[in-house]
Formats: structure tokens, sequence, C-alpha cells
């Protein structure tokens, strides 16, 4: 327990003095918002129900911001990890992986969940964001989420050695996958073909959950997402355990 | 295993691919005592000491480290046991400081750490990030992660390499140190001076096997090799005078420069006596004894590879 309390702690240290990864998961997004925002506004549209174009991203960007950390943060401080040889040092003493595994996923979420927070703040006080959903309701399949994600992010952590390949087999999953997934660009203006592909992404399935919460509907109108979300988490998990090594 | 043994190992043998590593190796470490294992690069050093450690899992043979099976009890081993290794990091952008606290919690028992950073002399960078750290002060720091947890056995794997010879002396001292404390010290380097200055026993190794393993004087003895006193001179000798010393076996003049040896230890004093007592000018002059590095010369029939 102590060295989880001290691995975490350190481990956020550590997040915080990667300029990479705070870019990535905290000013990234925002960057996204105030230029797609700039651009379009937030006047309430027909197409969006209603609700404006900000108002329809926000929980598309949260989607974002939760591939961000399960794929490249994940695998690259964990390859970073391995390469450096940390995890090696690591090894020798009694420490065991699952206190070393549980304290970054602590530190991600915090950090995932903290670029939320900064987004939806930016997009209340600059836009004037609508939200008409539960707080509890979203925070519930945010959390989901963000799980099934890092689990899946811990099988690739667990199989690449250097960062240098974490970074680009993370970001040529990344890439497509945000640009087809809804996350950046709704789904619902993209062609009929598009649409089927998308339903291969994982994110996906984050985006209709996390969408389908932030404009009031109940979990029992997402059992799809959740049941394949939590099947994720489950399988993530066990190859992940599988496949830890520390050097 | 006895009650002064802290480590025995019987017929280890560990191979990569078609390479072997180590083969068939057999020794025991004493209580107390800083064991060398010594060699050129590849002789299949930092290979043992891992298996030891129980970061490698070799493919054959019998490992007792504490009465612990390295392998099978690693976590409880690695509760009375310190590690150097050759090849490992911490975070680039952790500071001294926050490294020995973060390990400080992974075990039962620890020790104060400011205590070790004083001890190491680690004070005026307890704030730097490692990766800012000179290769001395890493070294110290890995020394102080490695007896956070008041280990029984230390494990050093090169620990000196790559330092400047100031730097070297001064992990020479603080090895000796923690030796002092009486913990058992292991370590390997391939600086056969160094395994001669700290080294309570030393075990040779080449190609995966143990050529030599005995105290380094004694193995030196066993060379039974000889004392070398080499100077120059000013003016006329005479090759006699010294031939007709009774420790002075061979002699060999050329142009100014002369060398005499001999297998006595009274050699350097019989021929500094006759050049005095004969008024000869000298100057330039110097010794040579035999070290590790000849006694692996004679074994291997070849130099060390540093």
């Amino acid at each position: 327990m102590k060295s989880l309390l001290k691995l975490t702690w350190i481990e956020a240290k550590l997040f915080w003095r990667e300029p990479q990864a705070l870019f990535f998961t905290l000013i990234f997004p925002l960057l996204l918002l105030f230029v797609y925002g700039g651009i379009y506004g937030n006047k309430p549209k027909a197409v969006f129900g209603g609700f404006g174009h900000v108002d329809v991203s926000v929980p598309s960007y949260t989607a974002m911001i939760i591939a961000i950390s399960g794929l490249i943060s994940t695998s690259v401080i964990m390859a970073t990890y391995r390469e450096q040889k940390i995890l090696r040092r690591f090894k020798a003493t009694p420490l065991s992986p699952l206190i070393l595994l549980t304290a970054d996923v602590i530190v991600i979420f915090v950090m995932t969940t903290l670029g939320m927070i900064l987004l939806i703040a930016a997009a209340k006080l600059v836009f004037g964001m609508r939200f008409s959903g539960s707080a509890l309701s979203f925070a519930g399949a945010f959390f989901l989420s963000c799980m099934s994600f890092f689990s899946l992010g811990f099988i690739l952590a667990g199989l690449i050695r250097t960062a240098r390949t974490a970074q680009i087999v993370s970001m040529s999953i990344f890439f497509p996958m945000i640009l087809l997934s809804g996350a950046t660009v709704p789904l619902e203006i993209m062609p009929e073909t598009i649409r089927t592909y998308a339903k291969i992404f994982p994110l996906t399935y984050v985006v209709q959950f996390l969408k389908g919460v932030w404009f009031g509907r109940a979990w029992s109108a997402h059992l799809t997402e959740i049941a394949v979300l939590i099947a994720l988490f489950v399988i993530g998990l066990l190859i992940s355990a599988k496949t830890f090594r520390w050097d | 295993m006895g009650i002064n043994t802290a480590i025995t190992v019987e017929n280890l043998r560990k191979t990569y691919g078609s390479l072997t590593a180590v083969n068939n190796l057999s020794f025991s470490v004493q209580k107390e005592e800083i064991f060398g294992i010594v060699g050129p690069n590849g002789a299949g050093k930092t290979t043992t000491i891992e298996c030891l450690e129980g970061l490698k899992h070799p493919d054959q043979g019998h490992i007792r480290v504490l009465g612990f099976a390295p392998q099978k009890d690693r976590r409880a081993l690695n509760e009375r046991i310190g590690v150097q290794l050759q090849e490992s990091s911490i975070a680039a952008q952790i500071k001294v400081w926050e490294a020995l606290d973060l390990y400080t919690s992974f075990y039962s028992n620890p020790v104060d750490y400011e205590e070790l950073i004083d001890k190491l002399s680690l004070s005026p960078v307890r704030n730097v990030y490692y990766s800012k750290l000179s290769g001395g002060q890493k070294q110290r720091l890995f020394i102080a992660l490695s007896l956070i947890n008041n280990p029984d056995v230390v494990f050093f794997d090169e620990l000196t390499t790559g330092l400047d010879p100031q730097a070297r002396r001064h992990i020479w001292d603080l090895v000796r140190q923690v030796n002092e404390q009486g913990k058992t010290v292991v370590l390997t380097t391939h600086f056969m001076e160094e395994a001669e200055r700290l080294c309570d026993r030393v075990m040779i190794m080449d190609h995966g096997q143990i050529i030599a393993l005995d105290s380094p004087e004694k193995l030196i003895q066993s060379l039974d090799a000889e004392h070398k006193v080499m100077f120059s001179v000013k003016g006329n000798i005479e090759k006699e005078w010294f031939a007709n010393l009774p420790t002075v076996e061979n002699i060999s003049i050329i142009r100014d420069k002369m060398t005499v040896s001999g297998k006595n230890e009274r050699l350097l004093a019989d021929v500094v006596n006759l050049l005095t007592a004969k008024g000869i000018r000298y100057y330039d002059l110097h010794t040579q004894q035999p070290n590790l590095e000849d006694v692996f010369i004679a074994l291997t029939g070849k130099e060390i590879r540093n």
C-alpha cells in the first residue's frame, strides 16, 4: 500500500515533468475546441437536434482524450521504462507488477480526468456550452471508457519494447481511429460505408456512449456499447497480465 | 550450506541460443567477504551474477543465496539483497531524494535514506534530476539504492566501468565501507587492479568457465613470477657487478637502460645498495611486480581486453 501511494505520487510528478504527454492530454483537446469552436460557433442547429457545434463536440473530444491516454500515454510510458531498463531495476526489488500497473492506471486516469475537466470548463466559459444529461451518469460512462481503453493500451505496452516503436504504432492506430470514429468529425455527416467501417474501432463505442449520456439518454439505451467496452476491458486485462515483462 | 556460507553455486549453466554463456560453474561465497568475479568482456560474469540475483533463469544448476532459490523465491530474496546492475536506470526526470524515497517504500525494513545521502556524498545533488548526474554520482546513487533495505549481500556489476580514476578510487573506498559493515559483497570487474585491491578472493573467468579461484596474493604467488627493477645510468657499469648479486637471475642492457630481474623480493634493496656503494648515478628507476593481470596472461595466454 505504502509503495502504491509513493509510486503513484512519483509517477504523477514524472507525468507532469514530461511536456509531450501534458500537451497531448491537456492542451491539444483545448486547441481543437478553440479552432473548431471559433470557426463554427455554438449556435443551435437543427442537424444537431437543437444543439450547437461545441455542445456535440465536447463528448467527442472527451473520447479523443481517452484514446490519447489509453493508447499513446500508456504504451509510450511503459515502453520507455522498459527500453531504459527502469523496469529491470524494479525487478530487482520486492515491488509487484500489479502495484506498478495500478499506479500507472491511477495517474493516467487522473490526468485524463483533468483533461476532460479543462475541456468542459473552457467550453462552458468561452462558448456557453449546454449540457442536458446527468453528471453522474456521464462520469460513470467516462470511467468505464477509460478502464476499457487503458487495458487495451496495456496490451500494446506489454508487446512493444522501445519508445519510438510505441509512438509509431500507437499514432498509426490513433489517427485513423479519431478521424473515423466520430471523435473529431461527427459520424452523422459521414457516408454510409464509413459509418459501417467505423464499427470496427473501439473508440466508436466510446463516442456513441459518451454522446448518448451527454444528451440525457440512459445507460440502458447503450447496452451494446457497454457490453463491447466491458469485453474489451476484460480481454485487455487478461492479455496484458499474460504478456507483461520486466525486460 | 555451512553457517558461514552466503552463496553456493553448483553446476550452473546458461546458454543463449547456440552460445554457452556459462558452463558448469561451481563455487561458494563466504559471509562478509568481498568476492570478485573477473575476466574479459563476454567471459560470463554478468550472466553469473544475474543468475544469483534471480534476474536470469539458468538452464541447469543449483543456486542458494542466503538459503533462497533466487528464481523461485525472487521477491523474498530481494528483501535481503542489494543490487547494482550493469544495465539499468531510473526515470530521467526523477530527483535523487525522490528515487531514494520511492525505493524505500518497496521494502519492509528500510534504513533512513538521509543517512545514505550523507554517507555517499549525495547531499549536493539531492534535488538534481537523475539525467543531470555525472557518471560517478549515478553510481553512488545506485550504491545508495542497493543499500536501502540494509541487505546482507550486495551485488555490484561493473561498478566502476566508465569512471575516471579519481571517481573509481572513491567508489573503492565506498565498497570497503559497505563490507566493513558486515555485508557480503559480490562484484564483477574487468579491471584486474580493482579486483586485486578490493577482493578477499577472486574468481577468474574466461569463456564461461572458472580458470582460477583464490585470494589475489595466492594467485600471484602461484605464478612464481619475477620481480623486475628497471633504471637508466650515466657512465660505465659492469654487468658482472649485478650478476654477482645472489638475488639477480637475469640481466639485460639496452643502450643506457638496464633491467635486472629475480624471484626474490629483496632484489630491489640489493640493486639500490649496489648502485649506491659503487657511486653510480642512476635515474628513472622503477619496479615491476607480478600482478593479477600476469596471472590472467599466464593462465589464458592472452591479455585481458579492456
